[in-house]
C-alpha cells in the first residue's frame, strides 16, 4: 500500500528555538506507525505541524498525494480544511468539550457531516466500540474519568470518519491497565475500520508493540527508524526508552 | 411614577436588544468584547444622519444602520479577533473609545430635531411612551426568536465549540476565524439596531451618551442574567434599568446620588461572581444545539402545557 502521509524535510521553530529540524518520514496506508521520544523532543510539535497548527519553516507535508502544508503560508491549508481532507487529531491532554455531554461531544466530532442518519449510525458504532461511552452519553464530559475522556476524545475524532487518525500521547496520565485497553482499541480501529494510525507516545514499549513501524525523535531530529519489532530489540532504544 | 415605569420598559427593551447582541459575542462565542457602546453609537449616528441630512425614513435607515455597524464590526473583527481574553477586551475597549471620539469630532453637539418615525401613518412622538414600548419590545421579541434559532443551528453549535475549546473545534473541522467574525458582526449589527431605536425615541444624539459605562452596563446585563441564554439577558436588562432608575422611582433623587447605581452594579457583579457565576438563569437547556427536529420542537411546544398539567407521568 502507498504512503498516505509524507513528511518531507520539515523544520519548525518557536522564535529562535528550533523544535524540529529537517524531519522526513512517511506513514503507509493502513498501518499503525508510532513516534517515540523523550519530553521536549518535538513529538507534539510534529503532530501540530501536520494539522497546520504550527507553521513550517522549511519543507512540506503531503497527504494522499496532495500538499497540505508547506513553508510558504499561502500554499498551506488551515486546520479545519485539513480536517475536512480526512485527518483527525486527538490532541494532547484530550481537549474535550468539558461542559458538553458525551453525546454532544460526538455530535461536534461529526460537525462536517450533514446527514443526520449517518451521524446516528456512527454514534451507535462508537457506543458499540466504547460501551462505557454509551452508558454515559447523557453525562457531562467533565464528570468522566481520565480514561473515559481519552476514549471519548478518540471516539469524537472517529466521528468524522477520518482516513488518518493522529493520537498525541493517548496513554498520558492513565493507569497501565487502561492504557493497555486503549491500545487494544486502537488496534481494533485500525483493523476493523481501516483507519491509518500515527501515534506519539512516551510509553515506548506499548507503542512499538502495537505498531508496524516506528520512528525515534531526539532533539527535533529523527535518529532512528525501523519496524516496531526491530526497534523493540534495538540496543539504543532499549537503553534510552525501555529501561533495559 | 407610571412615567418612570414606562421609561424603564423602553430602556430595558433597548438594553435587551444590545444585550442579545453582546450575548452572541460573549455568551456564545466566548469573546470578551467591551465596545458595544461603539456599535450603539454607530447605529444611532447612522440613523440620525440618514434621517436628518438625507431625509430617509426611519424604516429605511434601520437596515442601513445595521449594515453600517456590521461592516465596522467586520473591519474591527478581522485584526482584533486573533487576540484572546484580556487582550481582546482591551483592544475592543480602545475601539469603543475611538468610535466615540470620532463621533465627538464629527459634530461635538450631536444632532437634534431628527424627524420622527412613523408606521402606517402613525407618528411616534416621544411624549407618548406606550407606542414606543410596543415598537421596541416587538424588536426584542424578533431578536429573541432569531437568536434562539441561531443558538440551535449549526452556526450556533460551532460558536459554542469555539468558546469551549479552540484546538478541539479546529481539529473537528470548524473554521474558528470564520465563526468568530460571524458572531462579532452579528452582535455588532444588533447593537446598531438598538442605537437606531434609541434615536427614534430621543430624536437627538450626543456623543456624551456613548461612554464606556454603556459597554459595561451591557456586559453586566449579560453576566447578570446568564451568559448564553437569550431569555436571561432580557431579564438582566430589566434589573439593570430598574437599578438605574431606582432614585427616581423611590423619589429619593435628592438623597441617592446618581453615581450610586455604579456602586450597585459593581456590588451586584461581585456578589453574582461569588454566589452564582452562571448568572440568574444560567445557560440555556439546549445550549449546544437542540437535538430535536423542527417537527418535534413544534410538537413539544404545543404539548408542553398538557404535560405540565398532567404532572410527572
Amino acid at each position: 500500500m502507498g504512503e498516505i502521509l509524507k513528511i518531507d524535510n520539515i523544520s519548525v521553530s518557536y522564535g529562535n528555538i528550533r523544535a524540529l529540524s529537517n524531519v522526513s518520514m512517511a506513514v503507509n496506508e493502513g498501518a499503525i506507525v508510532s513516534l517515540i521520544g523523550a519530553n521536549g523532543a518535538g513529538k507534539s510539535t510534529l503532530l501540530k505541524a501536520i494539522v497546520g497548527l504550527e507553521p513550517l519553516k522549511e519543507g512540506h507535508i503531503e497527504f494522499a498525494g496532495e500538499t497540505i502544508c508547506q513553508s510558504k503560508h499561502h500554499g498551506s491549508l488551515t486546520t479545519d480544511l485539513i480536517a475536512k481532507r480526512g485527518i483527525a487529531l486527538v490532541p494532547e491532554g484530550r481537549h474535550v468539550f468539558a461542559d458538553m455531554t458525551v453525546e454532544e461531544n460526538l455530535d461536534m466530532g461529526a460537525f462536517m457531516v450533514r446527514d443526520a442518519e449517518v451521524i446516528a449510525k456512527r454514534k451507535a458504532d462508537m457506543y458499540e466500540l466504547f460501551p462505557i461511552l454509551g452508558a454515559r452519553k447523557k453525562q457531562k464530559t467533565r464528570s468522566l474519568s481520565g480514561g473515559e475522556q481519552q476514549m471519548m476524545a478518540i471516539a469524537r475524532a472517529l466521528m468524522s470518519s477520518p482516513r488518518l487518525l493522529l493520537l498525541d500521547e493517548p496513554g498520558l496520565g492513565l493507569a497501565p491497565l487502561i492504557v493497555q485497553d486503549i491500545f487494544n482499541t486502537i488496534k481494533l480501529i485500525n483493523q476493523e475500520n481501516k483507519v491509518t494510525v500515527f501515534l506519539v507516545e512516551q510509553n515506548a514499549r506499548l507503542a512499538l508493540r502495537s505498531s508496524s513501524y516506528g520512528y525515534v525523535l531526539e532533539n527535533g531530529k529523527i535518529v532512528l527508524e525501523d519496524s516496531g519489532e526491530a526497534l523493540l530489540v534495538n540496543e539504543k532504544v532499549q537503553k534510552a526508552y525501555l529501561g533495559a | 411614577m407610571l412615567n418612570f415605569f414606562q421609561l424603564i420598559l423602553i430602556y430595558a427593551g433597548i438594553y435587551a436588544i444590545m444585550a442579545i447582541g453582546q450575548n452572541c459575542i460573549t455568551g456564545y462565542t466566548g469573546m470578551l468584547s467591551l465596545c458595544h457602546a461603539g456599535f450603539f453609537c454607530i447605529g444611532s449616528y447612522a440613523t440620525a444622519i440618514m434621517c436628518k441630512t438625507f431625509g430617509f425614513s426611519f424604516w429605511l435607515s434601520l437596515p442601513v444602520a445595521a449594515v453600517a455597524t456590521g461592516l465596522v464590526g467586520l473591519l474591527i473583527g478581522i485584526p482584533t479577533l486573533r487576540l484572546k481574553g484580556d487582550y481582546l477586551c482591551i483592544a475592543t475597549l480602545g475601539l469603543g473609545e475611538i468610535i466615540r471620539n470620532v463621533a465627538t469630532n464629527l459634530n461635538p453637539v450631536g444632532y437634534s430635531q431628527i424627524p420622527r418615525a412613523s408606521l402606517f401613518g402613525y407618528e411616534f412622538a416621544s411624549r407618548y411612551k406606550v407606542p414606543f414600548i410596543l415598537l421596541i419590545w416587538a424588536f426584542v421579541v424578533i431578536f429573541y426568536i432569531l437568536f434562539q434559532q441561531l443558538a440551535h443551528s449549526r452556526l450556533g453549535r460551532a460558536m459554542v465549540a469555539v468558546r469551549e475549546d479552540e484546538v478541539a473545534a479546529q481539529s473537528n473541522g470548524i473554521n474558528v476565524t470564520k465563526y468568530k467574525i460571524s458572531s462579532f458582526v452579528l452582535g455588532a449589527a444588533v447593537g446598531g439596531i438598538a442605537g437606531c431605536l434609541q434615536t427614534a425615541y430621543t430624536l437627538t444624539v450626543q456623543p456624551g451618551s456613548y461612554t464606556f459605562m454603556v459597554s459595561v452596563m451591557v456586559l453586566c446585563t449579560v453576566v447578570l442574567g446568564g451568559m448564553g441564554n437569550a431569555k436571561a439577558v432580557i431579564l438582566g436588562a430589566f434589573i439593570i434599568q430598574f437599578i438605574s432608575y431606582l432614585p427616581q422611582l423611590t423619589g429619593l433623587t435628592n438623597v441617592i446620588p446618581a453615581q450610586a447605581k455604579q456602586i450597585i452594579y459593581g456590588l451586584l457583579l461581585v456578589v453574582m461572581m461569588l454566589c452564582r457565576p452562571q448568572g440568574i438563569l444560567g445557560r440555556d437547556k439546549y445550549r449546544y444545539g437542540d437535538p430535536r427536529t423542527r417537527m418535534e420542537k413544534l410538537n413539544d411546544f404545543f404539548h408542553k402545557g398538557r404535560k405540565a398539567k398532567g404532572g410527572k407521568a
